[in-house]
C-alpha cells in the first residue's frame, strides 16, 4: 500500500524543478502543476512505482483568464484509494502535447478527442486521425473551445479512411448507423472470410450533442439534469459522479441517511440494466423466453424505481448533497427485490440448463486479460476477463465503504463470463440495498452545497452499472459551470470489442455487442 | 371437372389460409413466452399495408430483381397444386410428382438467392450465401424423406403415396415412415427458416439467412415474397400431416368427404403449429456452423427411412 506522502515524495524526488505547487487535498489527492514535456515522466514514475494508470485525460481553455490551454491527467491505482491529479499550461502559441499514446492506449483516444475538440495537437500520436470529430465539421471548428462559433455544417464529400483489408476471398460488410432495432448510430464494418470476422472498425460519434459545452455556464444545481441524460440507463451513475465532484469540489459532507439511499438507488440501477440484459442476450441466441420474462422483470423494477423517485429511469433521485426522496412509506423493499431474484434466478436456471444457448455463449468473443488491461477496459467488461477491479470497492464512494459486497471475478473474457457477471452482481445488488436499507439512520436527505472555490479542479467516480464514471469538474469566480469532462466505460470499452471479435464468425458478432453492451451516448458525448 | 375445381380450391384454400398459419404460430409462441403476443390475423392485414406502400428498389437492380417475388410466389403456388392437401388422387398428380415438388420449391430458393446477390448489397450476399448451404443439404432430404414412402406405394406421386398409405394404415408406424417422418420435420425447420436454424423474429441482419436475402425488398414485392414464405410453411405442414398421417383426406369428392378433410387438414396444420411453436420456445439458435451438421442428422435419417422401406417392403 502506498499513500499520497510517499507519492508526494516520489514525485518531488523524480520530477525535481518540473513539477510545483504539489499538495495534497481532501485527503487523498495529490494536486501538482507540472512543466511542459513533464506528463510522459510523471507516468512512467505511477506506473514503475506505484501501479497508477491515467484514469483520465481532460483540456480545458484557459485563455480567458491565464491565457492558455491547460490539459489536467488524472492518476490512480486501480486498487488503492488515492489520485494524482496533474495540470499542465501549454504554450500560447500553437498549443501542443507530447503524446502518451504508445504509452498507454487509453491515452491516445483522449489525446485524439482533445485535438478533435479543441484544436492542440499530440505530438509523437501514432494514429492522428479524427476520433470525435464529425465529418461535417470544418477542420478549423474545434466546439470546446470557448470562441467557437458554430458554423455552417456542410459535407465535404471526404470519405472515411478505412483501414483497407484485402486478400482472396475477403468480404466486406458494412452495419448502420441506421440498425434494424432501436438503438443508436454506429457503424460497424467487418471484414471476413467466409463467416470469420478478420477485423472490425467501429465507427461511432454520429451523434455529437455537445454535452460537455452544454454544462458550462449554467448553475452547478442546473446541471443535474443534464447529467441524468448523458445515457438514458445510466441516469444515477452519471448524476452520482457529477455530484459528488461537485461535493468534492466544496467539501460537502453528504448525510449518512443520503449515503445509504445513494447506494439503494445505484443499485436498483444496476439491477434491472443487468437483468434487462441477460435477457437481451439469451434473445440474441433466439431464446426469446428469458428475454420476454426478464422485460417482466425490469418492468417490476422500473415501477419500483417509480415509487422511489417518481420517475421510472430513476431521475431527479440524486441532488447535490444528497438525494431528493425518502424510501416510500409502506415498501418493503428488500421483499420485493427479493422476489423478483428468485424470479430472475429461476429464468437463468433455465437459461443455463440449455444446452444450444450455452452453446452461444461460451468461448464466444473472448477478450484475453492482456487485451483487457492494454486498453484499460472497465466494468463488469474488464472483470469478465480476470480484471478485479469495481470503483465501489477500490475508492469507495457513498455509503460503499460500510458495506459488505463481492466482487464477482472471471478468467474466460467470453460471452458466457460476461453474461454471469450480470447474474452474480444482480444477486450483490439485491444483498446491497438490503443491507443499505437496515442501515439507514435518521437524519437529514441532503446538506446544502458550501460556496464552490474558483478555477478548482475536481472529480467524482462512481462505479455505475456500465463501469467506472468519471466525472471532473470545474467551477468560474462567478460560481458557474467552467468545465465538465465525462468519462463513461464506454469510451474505453468500445475499442475493446474490435479485439473480442476477432476469429468469431459474422453471426455472432450481434451476440459479442449484446454482451459488452455499451453505450453510444455516453461515449458520443 | 369436379377434380380440377377442387384442385383450383384447394389451391386458393392455401393462400387464404397461409398466412393465418404463420400468425397462428407467432401467436402461441407469444402465449408460451408468457406475453399477450398479436392476434393471428395480423399477419393479412401486414399483407394489405405491405400490397398498399411504395416499392423502392435500388439502382443496382436488374430486371431479376423484380421479377423474382412472381416467380417464387408463383413457383411455389403451383407446388400447393401438386400437394394433397384435401383430395388424393387429384387430376394433377398426371403432371408432376415428388421431384417437380422438391425442384419448383428449390427454383424460389434460387431465384432469391440470385435476387439477394442481385442489388450488391453485403446483407444480402451474405444471406445468399448461407441459404444455398443450407439448401444444398435440406432439399435432397426432402425428396429423400418421401422417397420412403415411394417405394412402399411403387410410386414418387404424392396422390398416389397417400392412397397407399390410407389403404394399408399399419405402414403410418413403419420404421421407414417414422423415420421419414423426423427427417422431414427436421427439414422443414430449415426450409421455412424456423429456429434452430434461422430466426424468423430477430431483427439483428447479421444472423439472418432468409431474412438477409429479402432485406432489399419492399411493398408488393415483399408482401409476394412473403406471403410465399407463408405458403411454403403450410406446404411443408400439409406433407408433414398428409403425407405421412393421410387420414381426413378425401378419397372420393363428395360435399361431406370434402369437408372433412378441409377440417381434418385445419386440424393438423394448428397441431403442427403447436409444435413448432412450442419448439421454438424451447431451442435457441444454432451456432450456423452446427446447422449443416443438424441437416446431416435429418439426411442419414431420410437415407435411414428409404433402406428400411426398401428391406422391409
Amino acid at each position: 500500500m502506498s499513500d499520497p506522502s510517499q507519492v508526494q515524495s516520489a514525485i518531488a524526488r523524480y520530477l525535481d524543478s518540473r513539477v510545483d505547487e504539489i499538495q495534497i487535498t481532501r485527503g487523498n489527492e495529490l494536486h501538482c502543476r507540472i512543466q511542459r514535456g513533464a506528463a510522459p515522466r510523471l507516468a512512467g514514475l505511477l506506473r514503475a512505482e506505484f501501479h497508477a494508470e491515467l484514469v483520465l485525460m481532460v483540456a480545458n481553455d484557459r485563455r480567458a483568464d491565464r491565457g492558455a490551454f491547460e490539459i489536467h491527467y488524472l492518476f490512480a491505482n486501480a486498487r488503492e484509494n488515492w489520485f494524482v491529479h496533474a495540470t499542465k499550461e501549454l504554450t500560447r502559441e500553437e498549443p501542443a502535447i507530447i503524446s502518451l499514446a504508445t504509452f498507454y492506449y487509453p491515452a491516445s483516444r483522449f489525446e485524439r478527442e482533445i485535438k478533435d475538440l479543441f484544436g492542440i495537437d499530440a505530438i509523437g500520436h501514432p494514429d492522428p486521425r479524427p476520433l470525435v470529430r464529425h465529418a461535417f465539421w470544418p477542420s478549423d471548428y474545434f466546439p470546446l473551445r470557448k470562441d467557437a462559433v458554430p458554423p455552417d455544417f456542410e459535407d465535404d464529400g471526404t470519405p472515411f479512411p478505412f483501414k483497407p483489408v484485402g486478400g482472396e476471398g475477403v468480404y466486406e460488410i458494412p452495419v448502420g448507423p441506421v440498425h434494424a432495432g432501436i438503438i443508436e448510430p454506429g457503424h460497424f464494418r467487418i471484414s471476413a472470410i467466409g463467416e470469420t470476422v478478420i477485423n472490425l472498425k467501429i465507427r461511432l460519434y454520429f451523434t455529437h450533442k455537445g454535452t460537455e459545452k452544454l454544462f458550462e455556464g449554467r448553475l452547478p444545481a442546473d446541471g443535474l439534469e443534464l447529467a441524468e441524460r448523458i445515457s438514458g440507463d445510466t441516469t444515477i451513475g452519471h448524476s452520482l459522479a457529477y455530484c459528488q465532484a461537485l461535493e468534492s469540489l466544496a467539501r460537502t459532507e453528504v448525510p449518512s441517511r443520503a449515503r445509504y439511499l445513494r447506494v439503494i438507488l445505484l443499485e436498483m440501477e444496476r439491477l434491472y440494466n443487468h437483468i434487462a440484459d441477460f435477457g437481451a442476450i439469451a434473445n440474441d441466441t433466439g431464446f426469446a423466453i428469458a428475454n420476454a420474462h426478464c422485460l417482466r422483470l425490469r418492468e417490476r423494477l422500473l415501477r419500483l424505481n417509480k415509487r422511489l423517485t417518481g420517475n421510472r429511469l430513476l431521475r431527479g433521485g440524486v441532488v447535490p448533497g444528497g438525494v431528493r426522496f425518502d424510501l416510500p412509506d409502506g415498501l418493503d423493499l428488500a421483499a420485493e427485490l427479493y422476489s423478483i431474484l428468485t424470479d430472475f434466478n429461476e429464468i437463468v436456471d433455465i437459461s443455463l440448463k440449455n444446452t444450444m444457448l450455452m452453446d452461444r455463449l461460451e468461448g464466444t468473443g473472448c477478450l484475453t486479460r492482456q487485451t483487457a488491461v492494454d486498453h484499460g477496459v472497465l466494468g463488469y467488461v474488464a472483470r469478465a476477463s480476470g480484471v478485479d477491479i469495481d470503483a465501489r470497492r477500490d475508492h469507495p464512494f457513498a455509503a460503499y465503504g460500510e458495506l459488505d459486497f463481492k466482487v464477482p471475478v472471471y478468467e474466460s473474457g467470453d460471452v458466457y463470463a460476461r453474461t454471469m457477471m450480470r447474474v452474480e452482481e444482480a444477486a450483490q445488488s439485491v444483498s446491497l440495498i438490503r443491507q443499505a436499507s437496515k442501515r439507514l439512520a435518521p437524519g437529514p436527505l441532503a446538506a446544502p452545497l458550501l460556496p464552490s472555490p474558483a478555477f478548482e479542479p475536481a472529480f467524482g467516480i462512481v462505479e455505475g452499472w456500465r463501469g467506472a464514471i468519471v466525472h471532473w469538474v470545474m467551477v468560474d469566480g462567478e460560481g458557474r459551470l467552467y468545465r465538465v469532462k465525462i468519462k463513461d466505460p464506454s469510451f474505453v470499452n468500445w475499442p475493446a470489442l474490435s479485439f473480442a471479435v476477432l476469429k468469431n464468425i459474422v453471426p455472432d458478432f450481434p451476440l459479442c455487442n449484446k454482451s459488452f453492451g455499451l453505450s453510444y451516448s455516453g461515449n458520443d458525448l | 371437372m369436379t377434380g380440377y375445381l377442387l384442385e383450383i380450391s384447394q389451391a386458393l384454400m392455401a393462400l387464404a389460409l397461409a398466412p393465418g398459419l404463420v400468425g397462428f404460430v407467432r401467436w402461441w409462441k407469444a402465449r408460451l413466452q408468457g406475453r399477450r403476443g398479436a392476434p393471428p390475423w395480423l399477419v393479412y392485414y401486414d399483407l394489405r399495408k405491405l400490397f398498399g406502400k411504395e416499392v423502392v428498389i435500388s439502382k443496382n437492380a436488374s430486371w431479376l430483381f423484380r421479377f423474382t417475388p412472381y416467380l417464387v410466389f408463383s413457383s411455389t403456388l403451383a407446388v400447393t397444386l401438386l400437394v394433397p392437401l384435401i383430395a388424393a388422387p387429384l387430376p394433377f398428380d398426371r403432371v408432376g410428382d415428388l421431384l417437380l415438388v422438391v425442384y419448383l420449391l428449390l427454383l424460389g430458393t434460387f431465384f432469391l438467392a440470385l435476387a439477394g446477390l442481385d442489388p450488391g448489397t453485403a446483407f444480402g450476399g451474405m444471406g445468399a450465401s448461407r441459404e444455398m448451404t443450407i439448401a444444398a443439404i435440406a432439399e435432397p432430404t426432402i425428396a429423400l424423406s418421401i422417397f420412403g414412402l415411394a417405394v412402399g406405394a411403387g410410386s414418387t406421386n404424392l396422390g398416389r403415396i397417400v392412397a397407399q398409405t390410407l389403404a394399408h394404415p399399419g405402414a403410418a408406424i413403419s420404421p421407414g415412415h417414422l423415420l421419414g417422418f423426423a427427417a422431414l420435420f427436421i427439414v422443414m425447420l430449415a426450409e421455412t427458416g424456423r429456429l434452430p436454424v434461422d430466426n424468423p423474429s430477430t431483427h439483428l441482419e447479421l444472423t439472418m439467412i432468409h431474412e438477409a436475402m429479402t432485406l432489399e425488398y419492399s411493398g408488393r414485392y415483399l408482401a409476394l415474397i412473403e406471403w410465399a414464405a407463408a405458403l411454403r410453411l403450410l406446404i411443408f405442414f400439409s406433407l408433414l400431416a398428409n403425407m405421412f398421417a393421410p387420414w381426413g383426406v378425401a378419397t372420393t369428392l363428395t360435399p361431406v368427404a370434402v369437408s372433412v378433410a378441409v377440417i381434418a387438414l385445419i386440424a393438423k396444420l394448428g397441431a403442427l403449429g403447436l409444435v413448432v411453436a412450442l419448439l421454438e420456445t424451447r431451442l435457441a439458435k444454432l451456432r450456423l456452423f452446427r446447422v449443416p451438421e443438424l441437416l446431416a442428422v435429418s439426411f442419414v435419417l431420410a437415407l435411414l427411412a428409404v433402406t428400411s422401406s426398401f428391406l422391409l417392403r
